[in-house]
């Protein structure tokens, strides 16, 4: 499946426009690593933790979108996008959405 | 009495460990920078000419940056007079150069020569809402141009 954020593919023609496909999941932080959250706000730098759980939680919303697009028997998602979104303390939304379509090569 | 010193630790604490990790994040990211400009990024939203045989996938890179206690002080302390908030600013402009660099390094490891229609998003991770910021996230992506056939030049010259 083809993946982009751009409207147009180079060398590759849309042949069929499927309509929106989106994913998104909702996680929470582990009360021990927001513990080491803490600590880090006094001392600054890197949450490498936090960025890990968002990069996995951003994979399983793309997961899903993937998922839709297939069962609409798409063969590309085009023009992507992510958005974040803090909805409680301590849990974020990942969400992510593109138009599925059927490309066929130029 | 014992809040006063407690306080005065923190910022102490801050100041020092924050202003290290801050140069040293700096130092790291203008080093891989200079290792990393000759990959594009462009913003652009339609690929031009010279991609047309090229292959593309989507690379991300974020990164979760949290502030120190003495940037929140001196940011608090700002927020009453009004004005630049210097503290903030370095923390988004490491944030977004780290979350491209990452993009670049996903979109290098793949072989790609450019990385078009560049997007970047930031927002905050907010725990301690009322204390001022937290924590930033900063995601940036694009799509990845990948060379189908190598000797590109090398094809076009012997035509």
């Amino acid at each position: 499946m083809l993946i982009s954020n751009m409207e147009v593919v180079p060398g590759k023609r849309i042949t069929q426009h499927m309509g929106l496909v989106q994913g998104s999941t909702v996680r929470a932080k582990h009360a021990g690593k927001d513990i080491m959250a803490g600590l880090k706000n006094i001392f600054g730098g890197e949450l490498s933790s936090y960025t890990e759980l968002l990069n996995e939680s951003r994979d399983e919303a793309l997961e899903r979108m993937k998922e839709q697009a297939r069962l609409l028997g798409a063969n590309a998602v085009l023009n992507v996008r992510f958005s974040t979104s803090s909805i409680a303390a301590g849990a974020s939304e990942l969400f992510v959405y593109g138009s599925a379509v059927i490309v066929e090569d130029r | 009495m014992e809040q006063l010193i407690i306080f005065l630790v923190l910022l102490a604490l801050g100041y020092f460990f924050g202003r290290r990790s801050e140069a040293k994040h700096y130092r790291s990211i203008s080093e891989r920078e200079l290792q990393l400009q000759n990959l594009l990024v462009l913003p652009t939203r339609i690929p031009p000419r010279e991609f047309r045989s090229h292959s593309s996938q989507l690379v991300s890179g974020s990164v979760v940056i949290s502030v120190d206690y003495f940037k929140t002080v001196v940011a608090g302390l700002r927020a009453i007079v009004g004005g630049r908030v210097g503290a903030y600013e370095s923390l988004l402009d490491r944030g977004r150069r780290e979350a491209i660099l990452r993009m670049q390094q996903q979109a290098d490891s793949l072989g790609a020569d450019a990385v078009l229609n560049m997007k970047v998003e930031t927002s905050r991770i907010g725990d301690n809402a009322s204390k001022g910021l937290g924590s930033i996230e900063v995601l940036a992506y694009g799509t990845a141009m990948i060379p189908t056939e190598p000797p590109l030049n090398s094809s076009g010259a012997s035509t």
